[in-house]
């Protein structure tokens, strides 16, 4: 009661209760508009979070996080374009009932969906903690090293079909991460003796070039573009009612997104795949999948609303990001000496629980705005693609140049911005490239540490946790194999 | 290698090229860009980590070369590089206005970047540029007026009167 009484006392500030409201909104309109997406956002507001407490800047740029996917199904239901990449899914089935005239129906449908999912995985959330707590303090340097090396094969595993070059980006993202001065013997690495290098290339320039200039690149390159919609008429309360006829492929789909959120590297592709498989098996019509099928919404958009909270728990526990936006997050915590893993939750656990409730208003907060501006947001989905170019390049210099005023931050991200639409013309992916250059970076430090406490390189998996993540690694790399095996044997038999 | 994909995208062949030719030239310098000591342990060493860095790099875009040897690759490689170019050209205005805002000031540059790069996209209604213009000040308001966010006063202010001076340094 205690715990909970202070972390009420941590949330209850007006400045707080502003960024609560700003990134709850400023998330659902960020993700309603196709082409900006969170990590534009974040990337672009986290320099200008770093004057504040690290629980309103937190709350800000999480608002963002866990409601741009509320916001990018609009247009994923109404006009067949996904506000944010992970609301793909939802056009599947969201779309073709807009088109047999189903849209209000299908957007209520996706809205109650996405807050079953959010408010199931803070649930979770908080229900997990206590066992977090017992056992986050057993992860030493070894276990983190292990977990982060876990964590960077199983992003890279991740994207199928591209795997080779996605390890290529990662190791890119490792030996970025190594510019600079070494932390221990204070030797350079790879400066080329320029002095500009010397302080390394910072993750925030590296972030923003890669997802807002390049993200600002490909919309003024490419053609313009402005969504057309119509109003949507009536209440959208009814898909609230309608969700208890499915709540068993909104409990299975919640969970899912739970569980892969958790695993980093993971997240909401994957979990919603298994969602949306499992749903299509469990269904009595499931011919009607990807032609309009409720399950197949709700599955999508419950799997995806949950994975946000979830992978907020390996950053807390382990301070290990899953994806890019933890990762950009970890930096805020960074920023404010607020150091994720053990500690954390040994030593200020009223601060997680006031995050994880934070959590649970922001879902309240971004349905209550999405039932009464429904149709505002409607008017910002038509916004040009072009002018939305113009509008994301020039708030990417303020995210870059308000680090330390320096025109080689710009030049470098301006870099980092065209490597990056040239990753994003040819489809390949920049997400290794960031979590490289975090876990890289923790994984140095903590191999350092660990090895210096060991005899030989066998030791490092002498404890249960280390010897079962050893397992964990392992077994992915072999079922790897195994099905790069099995699918070339296939292949030949055809 | 049946889990990449059967046909490389245009430019893909020439993107991931020269990746492998970058990495493998920072693997050359590696001797000479990072400490390698024969006392101590090979996980201590500072040239460790940048090791596994440009060594994966140059593994894993080999092996991708490789498999996309036996790749037929689309046409329109060259197109692509156009598309490439083109975006230096949003670099440039990029960079024109990160170089104006120390001398113009951030507002009278943000204005004229949103103003122009929307006349340049081809929007011409006032209404358009109107709204790119508003946008730029709303820009500016908000992260340097309302979050303070560290961004010094342009040159041009210095010929203000006093008070206006000082205000428009610490707001605009």
């Amino acid at each position: 009661m205690d715990l909970l009484l202070s972390s009420f006392d941590i949330l209850a500030r007006w400045d707080v209760l502003i960024a609560l409201v700003v990134g709850s909104v400023g998330g659902v309109i960020i993700g309603a508009i196709p082409g900006v997406g969170a990590a534009v956002a974040i990337a672009i507001l986290l320099p200008a979070t770093f004057s504040l407490d690290p629980i309103v800047g937190l709350t800000a740029l999480l608002g963002i996080y866990g409601s741009s996917m509320y916001g990018g199904a609009i247009p994923a239901v109404l006009v067949n374009t996904p506000g944010t990449a992970v609301n793909a899914l939802t056009t599947y089935d969201g779309y073709p009932m807009t088109q047999r005239g189903e849209g209000r129906r299908a957007l209520s449908l996706a809205y109650s969906a996405s807050f079953f999912g959010g408010v199931f995985a803070v649930v979770c959330l908080i229900f997990l903690s206590p066992v977090l707590a017992a056992i986050a303090p057993h992860f030493g340097s070894r276990e983190i090293f292990l977990a982060s090396l876990l964590g960077i094969i199983l992003v890279v595993l991740a994207h199928r079909g591209q795997i080779l070059i996605a390890g290529a980006l990662a190791c890119f993202g490792i030996w970025l991460n190594t510019i600079g001065l070494e932390p221990i013997q204070y030797s350079k690495r790879y400066t080329f003796g320029q002095s500009w290098l010397s302080g390394g290339v910072d993750l925030i320039v590296v972030v923003l070039g890669l997802f807002a200039i390049s993200q600002a690149i490909v919309l003024l390159v490419d053609k313009n573009r402005a969504p057309r919609t119509g109003t949507l008429s009536g209440d959208l309360f009814q898909g609230f009612k309608e969700l208890f006829r499915y709540k068993r492929v909104a409990s299975v789909s919640s969970s899912f997104g739970v569980l892969m959120g958790m695993i980093p590297g993971v997240g909401e592709f994957t979990a919603q795949f298994m969602s949306y498989t499992a749903a299509r098996r469990g269904s009595k019509t499931p011919e009607q999948f990807g032609n309009g099928a409720p399950e197949g919404l709700i599955a999508s958009e419950a799997s995806n609303n949950a994975v946000p909270a979830a992978a907020m728990i390996p950053l807390l526990a382990l301070g290990i990001p899953g994806e890019a936006l933890t990762a950009m997050m970890l930096s805020v915590f960074y920023v404010h000496n607020v150091v994720p893993g053990p500690q954390l939750f040994q030593n200020q656990m009223d601060f997680v629980v006031a995050l994880y409730i934070a959590l649970l208003v922001l879902n309240v907060m971004v349905v209550a705005f999405l039932l009464c501006s429904t149709n505002l947001l409607l008017k910002i989905i038509q916004i040009p693609t072009r002018f939305l170019g113009v509008i994301i390049l020039t708030l990417s210099f303020v995210g870059v140049y308000s680090l330390r005023n320096s025109t080689i931050d710009c030049a470098i991200a301006a870099g980092f911005g065209v490597f990056g639409f040239m990753l994003k013309r040819l489809n390949l992916p920049i997400v290794p490239i960031i979590l490289g250059m975090v876990l890289g970076g923790i994984m140095e430090a903590k191999l350092r540490t660990s090895m210096m406490r060991v005899k030989s390189p066998l030791d490092m998996i002498d404890r249960p946790i280390a010897f079962i993540l050893f397992l964990l690694i392992l077994v992915v790399l072999g079922s790897h194999v195994w099905r790069m095996w099995k699918d070339r044997n296939s292949t030949e038999d055809l | 290698m049946s889990a990449e994909p059967k046909r490389a995208k245009p430019g893909e062949f020439l993107f991931v090229g020269l990746f492998f030719a970058i990495s493998a030239f920072l693997l050359t310098q590696i001797g000479d860009q990072a400490k390698f000591s024969a006392k101590g342990k090979l996980f201590a060493q500072p040239a460790f980590w940048p090791g596994v860095g440009v060594i994966g790099m140059v593994l894993f875009t080999g092996l991708h070369l490789l498999t996309h040897m036996r790749q037929q690759t689309k046409d329109g490689t060259g197109a692509e590089i156009v598309v490439w170019l083109r975006a230096f050209e949003f670099v440039g205005w990029f960079m024109v206005y990160v170089v104006l805002v120390p001398r113009l000031g951030y507002l009278p540059s943000t204005v004229l970047f949103t103003f122009l790069l929307a006349l340049r996209m081809g929007y011409r209604s006032p209404a358009m540029l109107g709204w790119a213009a508003t946008s730029g000040v709303a820009i500016v308001v908000i992260f340097k007026t309302l979050l303070g966010v560290k961004i010094p006063g342009g040159a041009l202010y210095e010929y203000l009167p006093d008070g206006l001076r000082n205000f428009m340094i610490l707001n605009f």
